[in-house]
Parts: structure tokens; sequence; C-alpha cells
């Protein structure tokens, strides 16, 4: 019978990881709190830098779950070290001793009412940018009567120490040009704004979309994070900014704002970290053994990393990590003689 | 006038959706690559004129996106057309027949090229 290993977290880096795992001989058991598999992936529509589907990405991992045992709607309600293997107790009431355990627990998105300043949940026109996806994902954007311009708001919680988060989150910058581009191929009459800190478009193909959103689309780029939202009696925004650049500050009445909200670690990990003992960073992100040379490794034998629990990363950059976890975990087990 | 010992400023503030921008939109039409400027400042830095005068490429193109191109026409006459500027764009612009076609989108009537509606 095979050895089983635990994956907590079914996002893609849990499914990659889970899958690699049984090909290298192991039955992983891969829990998940949600109803479903997949994670924030399961939720998006498109993908930067080419705009492929998440469907398209996430839909072969899904059909190809044989030989991994998976719990949803199931938590985590103890672990504990027993000689060299970890005793991992289930919500559902089952529980597993094992020799390694996966941490894929990934993040959670920002909660942009902490911004108060955006007005999210307090202006109907103020959204989100996964409430974009969701919409781009029912085929339809709402028709708020008369939409001529709607802006982007990079860096909402990140960058952001007063907001708790000092991380870049890395794909937003991204995910904005990418959702601007899109939401300009449905709506080419409407004016689309981008205020930006930087612009960080540190991946292959990720510059051309931004040359793409500018030449083709005229997407217009403001430097200068906005620092006040207020909405008229007509239900329109003005949205202020210093335009960095210019230097001089700027209002624009706006239809529609998303806010680019970042990743901030995931609510239930600190528990987790707890339960096996192992340190959490100053930033909330899980602490690899070495943040260059083994970011799969946690610092405590039997514990390993894969995907976004250790900080922000791209889907491609998390499934990759996802294998190398599976590695580390089979030399791991194949080096250490069970007593 | 009663003085009263204070006046009325009018806002500094740009309320760029206002701007009805034909212009900048006839230069964005015969020039497509001003839309891809990063603000980079490279021209501004390389430029002759820019160490003896306020020329500055960068601001230009930025002004006249909002709209404000009365303050900073001035500017160009200083440009000589040694085209360093267009050596160092990072972004493959052809400055100098973008400063070209600004002069004949923007410039005096009796220069300036007929506008289309």
């Amino acid at each position: 019978m095979s050895e089983n290993v635990v994956v907590i977290g079914g996002g893609p880096a849990g499914i990659e990881a889970s899958r690699r795992l049984r090909d290298l001989g192991y039955t992983p058991i891969l829990i998940e709190k949600e109803p479903v598999l997949g994670g924030h992936l399961a939720r998006w529509d498109r993908l930067f830098p080419d705009g492929v589907e998440a469907r398209s990405v996430l839909d072969p991992m899904l059909q190809d779950l044989d030989g991994i045992k998976y719990f949803t709607d199931t938590t985590v309600s103890s672990i504990n070290r027993l000689k060299d293997t970890w005793v991992v107790k289930l919500s559902n009431g089952l529980s597993a001793q094992v020799r390694a355990i996966l941490l894929s627990t990934g993040f959670d998105l920002f909660k942009a009412e902490k911004k108060e300043e955006y007005g999210y949940g307090i202006y109907e026109r103020v959204i989100t940018n996964a409430e974009l996806e969701d919409w781009f994902k029912a085929g339809a954007v709402p028709q708020f009567e008369g939409v001529h311009t709607i802006g982007f708001v990079h860096c909402v919680g990140s960058r952001d120490e007063k907001a708790g988060n000092r991380q870049c989150s890395k794909v937003c910058c991204v995910t904005a040009v990418k959702q601007a581009c899109e939401f300009k191929e449905k709506h080419p009459e409407v004016t689309v704004y981008c205020f930006y800190m930087d612009l960080r478009m540190f991946g292959r193909k990720f510059e051309d979309l931004y040359l793409k959103a500018q030449k083709e689309h005229g997407v217009r780029f403001v430097r200068g994070r906005v620092s006040e939202v207020s909405e008229d009696i007509d239900g329109h925004l003005f949205v202020k900014a210093e335009d960095t650049l210019f230097g001089k500050p700027l209002k624009i009445k706006m239809d529609m704002l998303v806010l680019m909200c970042g990743m901030t670690p995931a609510d239930g990990t600190p528990e987790l970290a707890r339960m096996v003992s192992i340190p959490m960073g100053e930033d909330g992100f899980l602490v690899p053994a070495s943040i260059v040379g083994a970011p799969c490794i946690a610092p405590r034998e039997g514990i390993f990393f894969a995907g976004t629990s250790t900080g922000p990363k791209t889907i491609p950059e998390t499934l990759g990590e996802a294998s190398a976890a599976a590695l580390a975990i089979d030399r791991y087990l194949k080096t250490t003689a069970r007593r | 006038m009663i003085d009263f010992g204070y006046g009325l400023t009018p806002s500094a503030t740009l309320r760029i959706e206002n701007v009805q921008n034909p212009l900048f939109e006839e230069l964005h039409r015969r020039e497509p690559d001003v839309a891809k400027c990063i603000a980079c400042g490279s021209c501004t830095a390389s430029c002759s004129a820019g160490c003896f005068t306020e020329m500055s490429l960068r601001r230009v193109i930025l002004s006249l996106q909002r709209g404000r191109e009365k303050e900073i026409l001035p500017m160009l006459q200083h440009c000589m057309l040694c085209g360093k500027c267009q050596l160092v764009c990072p972004r493959g612009i052809n400055t100098r027949h973008l400063i070209l076609s600004i002069g004949k989108v923007y410039g005096p009537a009796d220069q300036k090229e007929e506008v289309r509606p």
C-alpha cells in the first residue's frame, strides 16, 4: 500500500502537487475548506498575458484526480507530532498519520472595504477586480446607465503599510492591464483610465500587453495613487489623485471604478502554522527554510510549502512550485528511514 | 468693487474628463506611437536644448494629452531636431517626426495643415 501525504488547500498548488505525488507513487489526501476544488482560479474568467480561459487550465487538472483522496467542505481540526509522524484530524471525523504535510493554503483577496476612502461597499459603482471577473465570466458587464468613463485603481491593499500589507502583490498590475484591454474589447467607446504608482510588468509578454493597452486600446495611464472617491446625487463617482507626472492635482468624473485588490495571507494559515509550530513571516506569509535555495521546504521536519502560502505568485510559478514541492517530499520520504 | 483683502483663485485641479481634445486626437491619428510614451524622461535627459532651456518632450507629450497645449508649445521652439531623443527612446517613438507633426497640428495657422474635423 502506498504511503499517504496530506495536502492542505485545494487550489492550483494543492491539486498540482497531489497529481505529481500520485505520479510518484504516493496517495495524496487533499483537503479543501470550500465546497469545490480550484481556489481563486475557479472564479477567474481569463488569465494574463494571452487571455486564455482559466477553465482551460483548471479543467484538465480536475479531470485527472484518480488516485487522489480529496475532501471538500473540510478543515483541519488538529495536527499533532507523534514520533516521526504527523497525526492530522479533519473536521469530517477522519484522521491520517503521515510523515509529510504540504501547506498549499494560498491567499485571500485584500478586503477592499478596509480602504474606506475608495468607497467599496458604500458606492454601488465601486467594484473589485474579482467582481469584474465574475461579470466577464457571466458574459455581461452590467450596463450602468451611460457608462462613458471607468477607472482601475492599482495597488489596493498592496505596498500599503497602513493597510497592514507592505508587500507588492505582483499580479495585479498585469491583471488590471488585462482587464482594461478586455473591457475596451467589449466596450470600445468607453474611456478607460489606470491609476498606478509603478507598473510592474515583470513577466514574459506582460510588457507587450501594456503596449497593446496603450497603442491599440488607448487606455490612459495616470501616474498617481487615488486618494479619495466620492459620489454625486446621480451616483457618478468623483476620483481624486495627483497627476504626479504633470505635478497637479486631478479630479475625474467616473461611471465605474475597479479596485485591484492584492493578495493577503489566507485567514486559516496562521492557525495551521501554530499547529505544526512553524514561524509566520512579519508579512503573514509562511517562511521557507531558504527563500532562495529551498522555497518549498519548511524549517521543520516533514512540512512543505507550495504556491501563494509563501507570498504572491502567478499561476505558472505556483504550478512549477507544486511540482518542486512534490519532488522535495519524495526525496524527504525516500531518504528518511521510517522509525 | 469693494476690496475685501482677499480674492478667489481659480482651481488648479485638472479636470481631464471635460477636456475636448480634437487636436490631440488628430495628433494621435497621425502619430499613433505618441500613446506609447511611458514618461521615462530619457528624451528630456538627452535633450541638447533642454540643458539651456525649459524644453522637455516628456512634458510636451503629457501636456498635450491633458489639453494644456498653450502652456507648453513655446518650449518646442527651442528644439533643434537633433534627434538625440529618438536615439534614446526605449519605446522606439519617432520623436523628430512627432515634433514636426505637433507643429503641423498645433502650430500657427499659416504653418498648420488643415485639421480634419
